[in-house]
């Protein structure tokens, strides 16, 4: 096949390359503050991708969700974590990562599973960001594994925030964004339940001495 | 006055009320006038849906109609009862030093904003807006689940919130999937998430987006149900969770979280061909039924034995509904009601049981019908309800559902058969020495409130003798839009 893809376009598949690199790269990254400063890097990229989208398509209401992204995702959440990490002093902030090798060729199988996933779909589309919705579905798979492989709390939100991200970058690539009323609501959501989460790290650090969830494996039936 | 309007406005202004009030002697009143307020108005709409139609509220934001309005007045009853059931029952947890005065101002505050957040998912027409209803659930409920803070009651809430909010997420993926499909027939236009649009052109809907957004929905809203295998936050939410807490989740959120799928069901069964959105429900809902089934007479705790108990009602709710069809649909909803009622009265029982005897434990608990005839004689007849003997109204609903699949699915019927049997067995080798037997059991300082109990087992017992011709018009209607 001879098709061009414009400039903008391979832009976009860029940035979605890059946001997926991150995705790895959380994956790997033993040290809770470098993770945040990753995640508020992939909240960037997610940003600047959706600008693209929004300048090449003249949807106007992507320039808002970008706006969304960039203050939520890339500056207001970041900073939310990092207080708490400060505030709660995470103990040597270094988690023990069981065989990060493994975990990263896990990760290369999910993406080639989501991509399966989503080529029959994103041939239906026809936003020039469609090539990007495998991506998307990666980035949540990736998101997906990090959560269950990682053992401190904050590091699993950071996870829940990521398949966010993922999500988000989802409805962009496929749709060019959910409607207003809708992404405002996830947008509120998501903040609502970091700040609830807020409170309940100092909950169970009181409990327990310690975010670290392996103290919280109890609960079990006999 | 709009009806919708009031109902929407009472639990939302009263939760912001209780948070600024505070805890103070009459905050508990309130509380139980606001659910009240909440029901009359829930009653009022429910009148006017069945007597004029559907109808909108705010533009095309708000649908509803005889179907979700069946789950609006079920969530007002039951959010009125256990209002009036927590009164005496966080008193004595107060009397007792396990909640402080700032936590019963949580609890307060948050119930009332869960019942807003529950309406809100009810009667949304955007399937978007559902979504965040649906997550606001979690999170309204996720700190009253950790009420008491102990290390258990702790660790259930994580759980409860990192397996739903994964969950959750899946059926976002969903939804983007199903706008995605939508917007392919409606355009990109702010519509194409309203429900009453999708279902006009469901048959023109890409039938290949739709199954895998279908897919992501019913496993991303089925962890809410507690589908197995995602159930896993369900007994331990249950368990540690304040038993009023234990009984809307069980009553009422599980309830919402199907009806979110029984939406986006009506939508996939009109743009794929063949059963296939059944298929799935069916399958779903027996694993769930049978795994539940068994989980159950390995219990020790109490409230955990009750919330497999619900895992697995929800099991067999789902496969009904997965059935399809007018009478199955029927048996469908009388379930939910019939559990839901059943479920929350079995919960305020064991509340005030676990409260007497200060255990959850089973074996530790004996002899109730000696302490508290009442309380004693409501979790006896409570569990006989739920296990589905006559003369009680999940029988009837049991028999209808166990009759259809014979017809139809007779492959279905022994798996049936063997997990209502194993549930019987179980809960009741459990429940009756609780009941009898002996016992060395202390009053509490407050008198408990029996009146919910044996208000909810009146109305399953009624219902199961004798279905007023006014309701089963309505159910059929509801069961109609279902297809």
């Amino acid at each position: 096949m001879n098709v061009a893809i414009p400039f903008s376009a391979q832009l976009i598949n860029l940035f979605a390359s890059v946001i997926l690199l991150l995705g790895f790269a959380m994956l790997a990254q033993r040290r809770v503050l470098q993770l945040i400063n990753l995640f508020a890097l992939q909240g960037l990229t997610l940003c600047l991708s959706t600008v693209v989208a929004a300048v090449t398509t003249g949807q106007s209401h992507l320039y808002w969700s970008a706006a969304l992204t960039l203050v939520l995702k890339a500056i207001l959440l970041p900073w939310i974590l990092h207080r708490l990490v400060r505030r709660l002093q995470v103990k040597g902030e270094v988690e023990s990562l069981i065989n990060i090798p493994t975990t990263m060729l896990v990760g290369i199988g999910l993406v080639i599973i989501a991509f399966n996933v989503a080529l029959p779909i994103s041939q239906l589309s026809h936003t020039i960001t469609r090539g990007t919705l495998g991506i998307a579905l990666a980035t949540v798979m990736l998101a997906f594994l990090m959560m269950i492989t990682r053992q401190k709390a904050i590091t699993q939100v950071v996870g829940f925030l990521a398949m966010e991200n993922g999500l988000f970058l989802a409805a962009t690539s496929a749709t060019y964004g959910m409607p207003m009323v809708v992404e405002l609501g996830i947008a509120l959501d998501v903040l609502v339940g970091v700040i609830i989460l807020g409170v309940f790290f100092f909950q169970i650090r009181d409990q327990f001495d310690s975010l670290d969830i392996r103290h919280m494996e109890r609960l079990k039936d006999s | 006055m709009d009806f919708f309007v009031i109902m929407l406005f009472i639990p939302l202004v009263s939760g912001a009320l209780l948070t600024v009030v505070g805890e103070r002697e009459w905050a508990p009143n309130l509380n139980i006038i606001a659910s009240f307020g909440t029901f009359l108005a829930a009653a009022g709409l429910t009148v006017e849906i069945v007597a004029n139609g559907p109808r909108f509220a705010f533009g095309e934001h708000f649908f509803i109609d005889s179907l979700n309005v069946f789950f609006v007045a079920l969530t007002a009853f039951v959010g009125l009862t256990t209002s009036i059931f927590s009164g005496p029952y966080m008193r004595n947890e107060r009397e007792h030093g396990k909640l402080t005065a700032a936590r019963l101002r949580l609890y307060k505050s948050m119930y009332q904003l869960f019942m807003f957040t529950m309406l809100v998912a009810l009667t949304t027409n955007n399937l978007g807006i559902l979504w965040v209803a649906m997550e606001a659930a979690t999170l309204t409920t996720v700190l009253l689940v950790s009420l008491y803070r102990t290390p258990a009651s702790l660790e259930a809430a994580w759980k409860y919130f990192i397996l739903c909010g994964v969950g959750i997420a899946q059926a976002l993926f969903g939804t983007i999937l199903l706008y995605f499909a939508a917007e392919r027939v409606l355009g990109q236009t702010g519509n194409a998430l309203l429900w009453t649009h999708l279902v006009e052109v469901k048959g023109q809907l890409e039938p290949a987006i739709m199954a895998l957004s279908f897919i992501f929905l019913l496993v991303g809203y089925g962890t809410k149900v507690g589908l197995a295998p995602l159930h896993n936050w369900l007994p331990d939410a249950h368990a540690e969770g304040p038993t009023p807490v234990s009984a809307v989740l069980s009553g009422l959120l599980l309830n919402v979280a199907l009806y979110a799928i029984l939406r986006c069901k009506v939508l996939a069964d009109g743009a794929i061909p063949g059963e296939f959105a059944g298929n799935l429900m069916m399958g779903f809902g027996l694993f769930t039924l049978l795994v539940a089934a068994f989980f159950l007479s390995r219990q020790k705790d109490v409230k955990r034995m009750f919330a497999y108990s619900s895992i697995e009602h929800m099991g067999l709710i789902t496969f009904a509904f997965g059935m399809g069809g007018a009478v199955a649909n029927f048996a469908g909803l009388l379930h939910m009601t019939m559990h839901s009622l059943t479920k929350s009265a079995i919960f305020f029982a064991v509340g005030h049981a676990t409260q007497k005897t200060g255990t959850q434990l089973m074996e530790d608990i004996r002899g109730l019908i000696r302490i508290n005839p009442l309380i004693g004689w409501g979790l006896m007849l409570g569990t006989l309800a739920i296990l589905g003997m006559p003369p009680f109204g999940v029988f009837a609903s049991e028999f209808m559902i166990l009759t259809y699949a014979m017809k139809h699915h007779p492959w279905a019927t022994p798996v049936l058969l063997l997990a209502l049997g194993v549930a019987f067995a179980a809960i009741f080798g459990k429940v009756q020495p609780m009941v009898f037997g002996e016992t060395e059991a202390k009053r509490l300082p407050h008198a408990p409130a029996i009146t919910p109990v044996f208000l909810h087992l009146g109305i399953v017992l009624m219902l199961g003798l004798y279905i007023p011709p006014y309701l089963t018009r309505w159910f059929h209607e509801a069961a109609r839009m279902l297809g």
